[in-house]
């Protein structure tokens, strides 16, 4: 293109000159239409900084979150420093505070890239098919449903033991029915579309109709209803924590530092009060991020 | 030989109880190099046929034939690269999420053909839509466009035998002149046999030789143009047909 | 000389964008007595706009401006929105396109019926129910009872908008627009449905504004015609003289529609010339 065209022009063109050019015009312009909400603007940057807190952990954690001081426990706010205080072993609150992230990303990476593929695939696979298939996956969906979570998470600690990766698993294997559900509904949709009618007269089969053609346009809502769903799955993980199912002692998972503050609440309410609050901002952070995101990706309102 | 022969043709949708019938006996012949016209108002079943013949209506019975070979159940790949078909709504007919690049070049890469690069250019440019709309995406095109890549579509695999149902009837009135006009100059260039659904008798005058009208799913006469044009038309309904359409 | 209803003097619909400002109506201006008045234009000519702005129905960010809007001498853009509302269906109404779209799927049609009748007279159920049968029998609806019984799904689209139109007629209003009205219909049922528009209107000496993209139909059921492109009036013309018309555009539209008397290889493709879109709006005043 010529050097007078600006950087912006190229971006926001209306006739692309290549594959490559064509995607990046419309992510650029997808970003556009999500930086002017501002809610989900602050949505984003929470979780950057969430990110960011996580990898630098070591450098910007004051103390280590794992050593013990007896003779300083449950220090208040502001005391000498330790910003929030110390816990019932005399662990820095802040610093087991900043190591937790590391754990809650940990945790929600893990369930989101398990629960929506599962259900991806079933939902998709089972739309579009349909007949017996579809009875059948649907009617496995329907007994995961039922299962309670923390139910599952207990089922699975008395069989393979507590720890992080189990509780992960648990909500995972409890999280996928409702992604399986939304892909299926969106799959019924578009299947019967003029579209799929004629790449079907193009002699294209059902795996390449169903991972070409169906998925791009399911992944949407799936998107959104994944960061939607994240506030629920860390308070999840911090349940499980809570009740011991999850994250062991002396990890400093946030829901596990919950429970052990819970004994302390009415004369030293910090202790658990602040990582409450750290569960709190993540959550909110994902539901606008979550909010900001449909208002750009899905396909009824805009491009 | 006949390019397309369709004999006593039943579809219908649903099981016993919930059975609707939408095609009941249909039988004509379309001639090579014919432009033939089912004609009819909503519901009487002209775009079922249209769908009974890809393939995309599974409860049929009676019998089809293609260039005197019977069409089989279930249809081979050298079927779609001689029999294709243009949809009515451009809106709807073409992948959201897809560019016109992308849509075309997936056609060409099922058909088998090497070298697509080369043959998306000039499919763009026969159809009249120039390489500036090649990388846009279906939002970025107006409805004639659109139809344009739809066309381009169904011409990608060389068939031989294309089934049009409304292709024009979502379209302005302007831009219906436009494509009509493409769709003549190609059957023209290329000698293809057209089988066009419409629901405008003075769009199927222009385009057809041939045309049969429909009613509730029956074919209830079928003549040719010129006796359309001078209003002899035998049957009731075709008389009513034509009398509304004036 | 034609009693005026409606004066309509300078008339601009504007939309802000994150491009830009986009004028879908342009400095429209004319005028309407008791007849048929056809609007006909493309997709993006702004007909529709212009009924909608009329009945002040365009909301934010849509802006509406013009000189006035007058209403047998009223200017309804000086009007409050609760006075607004009593001028709506009451003394203009409207009917649109898909009866589908435009008539509650929950609610039974004669509960709808019964609904808009009592928003502008007060009378009670009975009496209301009473008139609903008389309109229904008007539009040529012959087993009013059931039909009040059923629900929209249960109707064709032919009698969908038979339905609306009682329903937008029951107030008795001085003017009527229609949106489209028939393009969603079987041309066989289309024919009927005017019929019923027509003698309504002419037994009530109303005032009707047809919207269409059908130029054909327009000149066949309208006594006036104003032809729009670009958001501008390009010509006004009685519907008789149509195929005398003069500006190229109405020619370019003319002669693009395939035709069943004589017969054409290819039909003339309509070029625009961008003068079309700068030229000053034609008045449709009388």
């Amino acid at each position: 293109m010529s050097e007078t065209q600006s950087l912006r022009e190229w971006l926001l063109t209306e006739t692309p000159t290549s594959r490559r050019h064509a995607k990046i015009s419309a992510v650029y312009q997808g970003w556009l239409s999500f930086r002017s909400n501002t809610m989900a603007m602050i949505g984003l940057g929470i979780l950057v900084l969430l990110v960011v807190v996580a990898a630098a952990a070591p450098v910007l954690a004051p103390h280590d979150p794992f050593v013990q001081d007896l003779g300083n426990r449950l220090a208040p706010l502001w005391s000498d420093g330790h910003v929030f205080g110390t816990d019932s072993l005399g662990r820095d609150i802040l610093s087991r505070l900043i190591y937790g992230a590391r754990i809650t990303l940990y945790i929600v990476a893990l369930v989101a890239l398990i629960a929506p593929v599962a259900g991806l695939l079933v939902g998709t696979v089972s739309g579009y098919v349909g007949g017996w298939t579809d009875t059948v996956l649907m009617r496995i969906t329907d007994i995961f449903l039922a299962f309670p979570r923390l139910v599952l998470a207990l089922a699975f600690v008395a069989a393979l033991g507590a720890g992080i990766e189990n509780a992960v698993l648990a909500i995972s294997l409890t999280a996928w029915p409702p992604y399986a559900r939304i892909a299926r509904a969106e799959t019924l949709t578009i299947r019967s579309s003029d579209f799929i009618s004629a790449i079907k007269l193009q002699g294209a089969g059902p795996l390449r109709i169903i991972t070409k053609h169906i998925w791009p346009l399911c992944i949407s809502s799936l998107i959104v209803r994944v960061t939607l769903d994240m506030a629920g799955i860390i308070l999840a993980a911090a349940g499980l924590g809570f009740l011991g199912l999850g994250a062991q002692p002396p990890s400093p998972e946030w829901g596990a530092m919950i429970s052990e503050g819970r004994r302390f609440i009415l004369d030293h309410w910090w202790v658990a009060t602040v990582p409450g609050l750290a569960i709190f901002t993540v959550s909110l952070a994902f539901n606008l991020l979550g909010d900001g995101l449909r208002d750009v990706l899905d396909p009824k309102a805009g491009e | 030989m006949n390019k397309l022969n369709v004999h006593d043709l039943n579809v219908w949708f649903g099981k016993h109880r919930d059975r609707v019938d939408a095609v009941k006996g249909a039988s004509f012949d379309v001639a090579q190099g014919e432009s033939f016209g089912l004609v009819g108002e909503s519901g009487s079943g002209k775009s079922t046929i249209l769908r009974a013949i890809t393939g995309l209506a599974p409860d049929w019975s009676g019998a089809m034939a293609l260039d005197g070979n019977p069409i089989p159940k279930a249809r081979p790949k050298a079927f779609f690269k001689t029999v294709q078909m243009v949809f009515q709504d451009p809106y709807a007919s073409l992948h959201p999420r897809h560019s016109v690049d992308q849509v075309l070049g997936e056609t060409l890469h099922l058909h088998g053909f090497k070298d697509i690069d080369a043959r998306v250019v000039k499919l763009l440019d026969d159809v009249g839509l120039g390489q500036k709309f090649r990388f846009r995406y279906p939002h970025q095109l107006s409805g004639g466009q659109r139809q344009r890549v739809a066309i381009a579509r169904a011409l990608a695999p060389e068939p031989e035998l294309l089934l049009l149902d409304e292709p024009t009837s979502a379209l302005d009135v302007s831009v219906q002149a436009e494509i009509l006009n493409l769709l003549s100059d190609l059957r023209r260039d290329r000698g293809l046999t057209y089988l066009m659904v419409s629901h405008d008798l003075s769009v199927v005058g222009h385009m057809c030789d041939r045309l049969a009208v429909m009613k509730d799913g029956e074919i209830v006469e079928i003549l040719d143009v010129a006796s359309l044009r001078a209003m002899k038309s035998t049957h009731p309904y075709s008389k009513q047909l034509l009398e509304a359409s004036l | 000389m034609m009693e005026k209803l409606l004066d309509i003097e300078n008339l601009w619909v504007r939309f802000p964008s994150r491009n830009g400002v986009f004028d879908a109506v342009r400095g429209v201006s004319f005028t309407l007595g008791r007849e048929r008045l056809g609007i006909v234009g493309e997709s993006g000519s702004g007909k529709s706009m212009t009924g909608r702005a009329i009945l002040r129905l365009i909301r934010s960010p849509g802006i509406v401006e013009a000189d006035h809007i007058n209403l047998e001498g009223q200017d309804l853009l000086q009007l409050p929105e609760k006075k607004m509302r009593e001028v709506r269906g009451q003394r203009i109404s409207m009917v649109m396109q898909d009866p589908k779209f435009s008539l509650n799927p929950v609610m039974t049609i004669g509960d709808q019926i019964i609904e808009a009748y009592r928003l502008h007279n007060s009378v009670s159920k009975a009496d209301a129910y009473a008139k609903s049968l008389e309109m229904l029998e008007a539009v040529s609806i012959r087993n009013p009872e059931r039909v009040m019984r059923a629900y929209p799904h249960e109707m064709s689209g032919g009698m969908g908008q038979r339905i609306m139109i009682a329903m937008m007629l029951i107030p008795n209003p001085e003017i009527l627009i229609a949106d489209e009205p028939t393009s969603a219909l079987d041309v066989s049922v289309q024919r009927q449905v005017l019929d019923i528009m027509d003698k309504l209107v002419k037994d009530r000496g109303m005032g009707l504004i047809f919207i269409s993209h059908d130029l054909n139909l327009v000149a066949d059921f309208c006594d006036r015609v104003l032809i729009m492109y670009a958001g501008r009036i390009v010509e006004v013309c009685d519907a008789d003289k149509l195929h005398e018309a003069t500006h190229p555009y109405t020619r370019g539209l003319l002669n693009s529609l395939p035709r069943l008397d004589p017969p054409r290889d290819r039909l003339d493709v309509l070029k625009r010339d961008p003068e079309w879109s700068e030229a000053e709006s034609v008045s449709g005043r009388i």
